[in-house]
């Protein structure tokens, strides 16, 4: 038949998580449609439908889906699902959210952050903190599946598919949403970025993040954390990287005052390049960093910022 | 309002797993287990509600074997009032463990259930939402911080983008993430009085669910390993790293 992928936007701008999906998609049940929900979203349904690897693009146009709301994402989802054998959307904090209900109504069992498609019905996915890699068989009829998109590419060239307006399947009335309070940065996204710069406890203060915010800003980069630099309250919830925050897998992260617990490791063990600065040489997180540096951060930080300056950055 | 709170027996957060040799899971013999952490924040959640006055009742329920039911004695040493332990052996996907706290919903009629986000054994992240997907409620997944009133709920939720709040109607779902409050210790006191608070055991056949895995593990395997690196002496020779050798920046 053919898989359905979820388009993860904010009703301007197509995110990058939705071409791995597609990409995951394409390996499991082709063609692939995309479908967009959201309010305004013409330009979004414009940029998935450029996608390589897109046949159809469905756009349900209306303010229910303005934010994603779950209940209203489920009934949507519900009324296309006959038509696809395979419904996908990125491990988003959106996808997250959503997703289950839908399996749940579907009566089959979800499949949650696949690392890797080993068959049209087998598939890799981590747990324990991705301390184990467990390979999963899903029963005959529809899969719902989640993707954790660090570990998929995006298929390299453009689609021209067409886009075809859908009604939209109408709104319980059992929820709403109220407000937000987005995180304001001109630095890349955490999950996209090519380069990461990540605090810990050791930062000791919100204000003291400003230090890798230069380094970031020389390096366009962006600014992490460890979950005990989000509970200290230095930097905001976003910022989380691990096991239960943002999983990242940049060509460089860069952990700063970060000691390497099993559940920060669970959310960057996969960057290309590890460098950590600790001033405890036996953090665990030197056994995973390919260049260690044990050194005071309140020193090395500085230095870092003056050295990337006189290097031209 | 009665506020049902499930809690899972799982591997503790401390303890790094072990893969089996043999591929088929991991080692969980002679291994510390404790209670979900996300479920204690639940637990806790719902007994600040009775404490204001808000809930009537906090229910702990466990799905799994015998030993599920010192996770509910913990939850009732924190506070709550009584405790309903599902037996069965063998892993229960989210799908069949929310099909019975389905049963239980029906049986009990909480306003509010509050499950974690997410196990941190099998990392699903989808129980709470089947429930409420399964019940027809609203849901309010990854809550930061709560505010009930009449009918409703306000929940500030975490999302990939910063905080959102979303108002939902009760009876809902609610699950929770790791800022919403810190968990208490039980005392000890609380911890000789939760002996004589009452634990029903039941089955999932009570409830009418069969809880067969539906997903087929076909193994279980270690991640790649990465290897430790070099250590450098100065920031200098790092940059020169990781423009030169690396050539990431
Ligand atoms: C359910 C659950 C979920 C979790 N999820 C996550 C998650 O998603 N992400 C996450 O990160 N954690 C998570 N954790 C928390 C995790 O277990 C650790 O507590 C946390 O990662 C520790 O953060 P940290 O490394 O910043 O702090 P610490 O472990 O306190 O380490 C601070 C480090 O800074 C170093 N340091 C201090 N001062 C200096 C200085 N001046 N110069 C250089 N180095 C210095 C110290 O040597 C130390 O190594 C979770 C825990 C639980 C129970």
């Amino acid at each position: 038949m053919a898989s359905l992928v979820i388009a993860e936007h904010d009703n301007k701008v197509l995110k990058d998580a939705t071409a791995k999906t597609v990409a995951a998609a394409a390996q499991i049940s082709s063609p692939v449609h995309v479908l967009v929900a959201g309010s305004g979203a013409g330009a979004v349904a414009e940029a998935a439908s450029k996608l390589a690897g897109v046949e159809k693009v469905l756009l349900a146009d209306d303010a229910a889906y303005a934010k994603m709301v779950a209940e209203p994402m489920e009934k949507l989802i519900l009324s296309l699902a006959g038509s696809y054998d395979a419904i996908l959307a990125p491990a988003t904090t959106n996808g997250k959210n959503y997703m289950p209900r839908v399996a749940a109504k579907l009566d089959v069992p979800q499949v949650s952050e696949i690392l890797k498609v080993v068959g049209p019905d087998t598939f890799e996915r981590p747990i324990y903190a991705g301390n184990a890699i467990a390979t999963v068989q899903a029963p005959a009829g529809k899969k719902v599946i989640t993707v954790r998109t660090t570990a998929f590419k995006a298929a390299e060239g453009a689609g021209s598919a067409s886009v075809e307006k859908i009604s939209a399947a109408g709104d319980p009335g059992i929820s709403k949403f109220i407000g937000e309070e987005l995180s304001k940065s001109e630095r890349p996204e955490l999950t996209s970025a090519k380069i990461i710069i990540s605090g810990g406890r050791g930062m000791q203060s919100g204000d003291n993040f400003h230090m890798l915010e230069k380094i970031a800003d020389k390096l366009h980069a962006a600014v992490g954390a460890s979950r005990a630099a989000v509970d200290a309250g230095f930097v905001p919830n976003d910022y989380q990287v691990g096991q239960t925050g943002k999983v990242v897998a940049p060509e460089l992260y860069i952990a700063v005052g970060i000691s390497g617990a099993i559940q920060h490791l669970a959310g960057m063990k996969d960057s290309k390049v590890i460098a950590a600065i600790n001033k405890d040489e036996e953090a665990p997180i030197f056994q995973v960093a390919d260049y260690g540096l044990v050194a005071d951060l309140f020193k090395a930080v500085p230095e870092m910022e003056e050295e990337l300056t006189k290097l031209g950055y | 309002m009665k506020v049902l709170v499930p809690v899972k027996r799982v591997i503790d957060y401390n303890v790094k797993v072990r893969v089996k040799a043999d591929q088929t899971g991991v080692d969980l013999a002679n291994v510390k287990m404790s209670m979900n952490p996300f479920d204690e924040i639940s637990v806790e959640e719902a007994i600040r509600l009775r404490e204001k006055g808000k809930a009537t009742e906090v229910i702990a329920v466990s799905i799994g074997p015998q030993q599920a039911g010192e996770t509910i004695r913990t939850a009732l040493a924190m506070g709550a009032d009584r405790g309903i332990l599902v037996k069965t052996d063998g892993d229960v996907e989210p799908l069949a463990v929310a099909k019975i706290l389905k049963g239980i919903v029906e049986a009990e009629q909480p306003g509010l259930v509050i499950t974690g986000k997410q196990a941190i054994d099998d990392d699903s992240n989808q129980t709470g939402q089947m429930l409420a997907a399964l019940l027809g409620w609203p849901q309010a997944t990854f809550a930061h911080k709560l505010e009930l009133s009449d009918g409703k709920a306000d929940i500030e939720r975490e999302i990939d983008g910063g905080l959102q709040t979303v108002e939902v109607k009760l009876p809902c779902v609610m699950t929770t993430d790791l800022r919403l409050n810190e968990p208490r210790y039980a005392s000890l006191p609380n911890i000789m009085k939760a002996k004589k608070k009452p634990i029903d055991e039941k089955t999932p056949a009570d409830y009418g669910v069969d809880v067969t895995p539906r997903l087929k593990v076909l193994k279980v395997t270690e991640p790649p390993k990465r290897q430790a690196g070099m250590k450098v002496k100065t920031v200098a020779e790092l940059l020169d790293k990781l423009k030169n050798e690396a050539g990431v920046i």
